[in-house]
């Protein structure tokens, strides 16, 4: 046998077209992933050289950033509307498929992919948006790009790419009930920072990681940008396999059982070297709420907002003050004693079924405070309606969420779902910059059976004491 | 591109760290489907209040950084989204080099395709940068030729950079050209490619 291989290792040497001395790799990409913010440009640059789309079979556009999740066909934002048709316009010049606002397959760009079987083991993805990362729960090798990448990959279907480092973070142990991903993740980053992953690929591994269900593993793999890693995968399986059968643009019958075979090799080998490994101890993970504006800015739901006289050094003090002013808290304040007037379940990171289904379990009979405005996003129309097959959306509107159809909605704020300024919301979602959900806004970032904990209760409550056995 | 050799030039300190994209041009901006006019918006909230008059307490308004043209600031700059917009605000309002002790990675790799330079220095140069920047008007000249940062008073530091990234910015050179010199490789290629 060949010296043992991480799958990292596999897929890159898979994908390389050209290479040379002193110079990047020039990598294959086998899908290609648009929407309509990061792209407009990059047509634009191609009809101003003449240049076409190479690959249109290999590329896939929807509309999710700028969609409104009510009164669908109200786009009151001139400059939305523009972009959004300016999508349609370039779809339609370049021959490339698009899932438009009113199209059954529409919804965010990450959720889509998988649920519609694009996104497989061993594939090359790129997308203009750093969430890209969530393919990589399928064991692809998949990773966001500007526009000025996006426009070169339309030209050519490559990229130049220096090959990065390898990190390994091999989670032991198991989840606590009421832990979920998104804890898990969260508590990574908060252990070990924003900028741990730079210059890293991440390969997640351990028992824990193995025991996860595809959409929790997705949770997972969409935050490794917020670690710095512009990519995380995790080595398919059993689990990986049986997600993609029978979805519409996985292979078929005999050609179904030649790809599994395939994808099951590409999992890193018994012995494979990486440039840096992390352990993490599960067992001591607790449900996590972000009290700052980075998501390392991070505690378990039981203790207290850090106090800035604490920091190990100047600039982490300085940091925590901005933080803390910014965010309206003061040092040493319980994070359950923050109360809340806003709930958001959606987002690329937790708007899956799911999400949903596990999210409707802890409000299933209760009522959202009345202080609170509550509402779920669906990642996708085909979450959506799949929920409301499980009588999911009743649920929801009997306990006074509202419910709203696919889209980016309140995770960045680019369509009319805001949360006004000094506002503070408890959200699904994966980024709690400053004026991240409205200028002005204050996001704490917790996981969907914690949002829905913080919707009934109006402040942030351990989910564990809340109807435990209902909690997986 | 503009092909970028040697720069002289103002030097902003924004002494803040883990700088996100959000905050390089919030995302009410990112609507528009041109690449040029971003400059206006670069750090919207940190630079206007909500109707839109200057905030005093934030540096950039100062007259004493009027023109300024190289960005001192503190690690894991250009974090978070993967919106190029980030790069092309800076470089619209007139910046031309970002010093920092580290840079994400896609922002990083953004800012060549702008003719932006990102220069990583060591974390302690940086704060000597920024204590200059912040008392007095200090200048500084960027060789990319010699990769060095230096002033007038013999502070001259080196920094590495990939030799690929270095000769793009130095010759102006459009990827997608370069690219389309491979196309035959790229033909190969899917040739190759195996079905399932």
């Amino acid at each position: 046998m060949d010296h043992p291989k991480t799958i990292i290792d596999k897929i890159w040497e898979r994908h390389i077209v050209h290479q040379e001395q002193e110079k990047p790799d020039l990598l294959y990409i086998d899908l290609h992933l648009v929407h309509e913010v990061t792209s407009p440009q990059a047509f634009e640059g191609l009809r101003m050289k003449g240049r076409k789309v190479r690959r249109p079979d290999l590329t896939y556009a929807t509309m999710d950033h700028n969609v409104p999740t009510i009164h669908r066909n109200v786009i009151k934002d001139e400059i939305s509307k523009t972009q959004m048709e300016t999508l349609k316009q370039n779809c339609e010049q370049f021959n490339i498929p698009l899932a438009d606002i009113d199209h059954p397959d529409q919804g965010i760009v990450h959720v889509i992919g998988p649920q519609l079987g694009l996104t497989q083991p061993g594939k090359t993805i790129v997308c203009g948006d750093s969430h890209t990362s969530t393919h990589g729960a399928f064991g692809a090798l998949a990773f966001g790009i500007g526009t000025s990448e996006v426009e070169h990959v339309l030209a050519t279907q490559t990229i130049w790419q220096q090959k990065p480092k390898t990190l390994n973070v091999k989670v032991n142990g198991n989840l606590g009930k009421g832990v979920t991903a998104k804890d898990l993740i969260l508590a990574i980053i908060a252990k070990h920072g924003v900028r741990f992953g730079t210059g890293y690929i991440i390969e997640y591994t351990g028992e824990v990681i193995r025991n996860l269900s595809m959409e929790g593993r997705m949770t997972i793999c969409n935050m490794s940008i917020e670690a710095g890693a512009r990519a995380g995968l995790i080595s398919p399986d059993d689990t990986t396999i049986e997600y993609l059968r029978g979805k519409r643009h996985a292979p078929e019958g005999e050609a179904f059982d030649r790809a599994a075979e395939d994808w099951r090799s590409l999992a890193t080998d018994e012995g494979a070297a990486y440039d840096a490994t992390v352990e993490i101890n599960a067992e001591e993970i607790e449900p996590q709420v972000s009290w700052g504006t980075n998501p390392s800015m991070c505690i378990p739901v039981s203790e207290s907002v850090p106090d800035p006289e604490n920091a190990a050094t100047v600039n982490e003090k300085q940091a925590i003050e901005r933080a803390l002013d910014y965010m309206g808290l003061e040092p040493n304040q319980p994070i359950s004693s923050v109360e809340i007037e806003h709930v958001f379940i959606g987002s690329c990171t937790n708007s899956r079924l799911s999400d949903l289904q596990r999210a409707a379990e802890i409000v299933r009979g209760k009522k959202v405070k009345d202080s609170v405005r509550a509402m779920v996003v669906p990642g996708s129309h085909n979450v959506k309606e799949a929920a409301e097959k499980e009588g999911l959306d009743v649920i929801f509107k009997q306990a006074g969420f509202e419910w709203r159809a696919a889209g980016c909605s309140m995770c960045l704020a680019m369509n009319d779902d805001v949360v006004p300024p000094g506002e503070r919301c408890a959200s699904t979602s994966n980024r709690n910059f400053e004026g991240r959900q409205g200028n002005g806004a204050r996001t704490h970032l917790v996981s969907p059976e914690m949002a829905a904990a913080a919707a009934i209760e109006g402040r942030f409550t351990d989910v564990r004491q809340m109807g435990s056995a209902v909690l997986s | 591109m503009e092909p970028l050799r040697i720069h002289e030039g103002l030097v902003y300190p924004l002494n803040r760290t883990n700088v996100d994209t959000d905050q390089i041009i919030p995302k009410q901006f990112l609507k528009r489907i041109e690449r040029q006019g971003f400059g206006q918006f670069l750090f919207y909230n940190w630079r206007f209040h909500d109707d839109g008059e200057p905030r005093e307490d934030f540096s950039l308004n100062d007259d004493k950084y009027k023109g300024a043209s190289i960005l001192v600031a503190g690690e894991n700059f250009g974090c978070g989204s993967s919106r190029e917009h980030a790069p092309w605000a800076l470089e619209d309002y007139g910046f031309k080099v970002i010093i920092a002790p580290s840079f994400a990675d896609i922002f990083y790799n953004n800012c060549f395709k702008n003719g932006l330079l990102p220069v990583t220095l060591n974390e302690e140069t940086i704060q000597q940068l920024i204590k200059k920047a912040e008392t007095e008007r200090y200048e500084v000249t960027v060789n990319l030729e010699a990769q060095t940062v230096q002033d007038s008073e013999g502070m001259q530091e080196s920094f590495d950079i990939s030799s690929y990234q270095k000769e793009m910015l130095l010759n102006g050179w459009d990827e997608i050209a370069v690219t389309l010199n491979e196309a035959d490789k790229i033909d190969q290629y899917e040739q190759n490619i195996v079905k399932y």
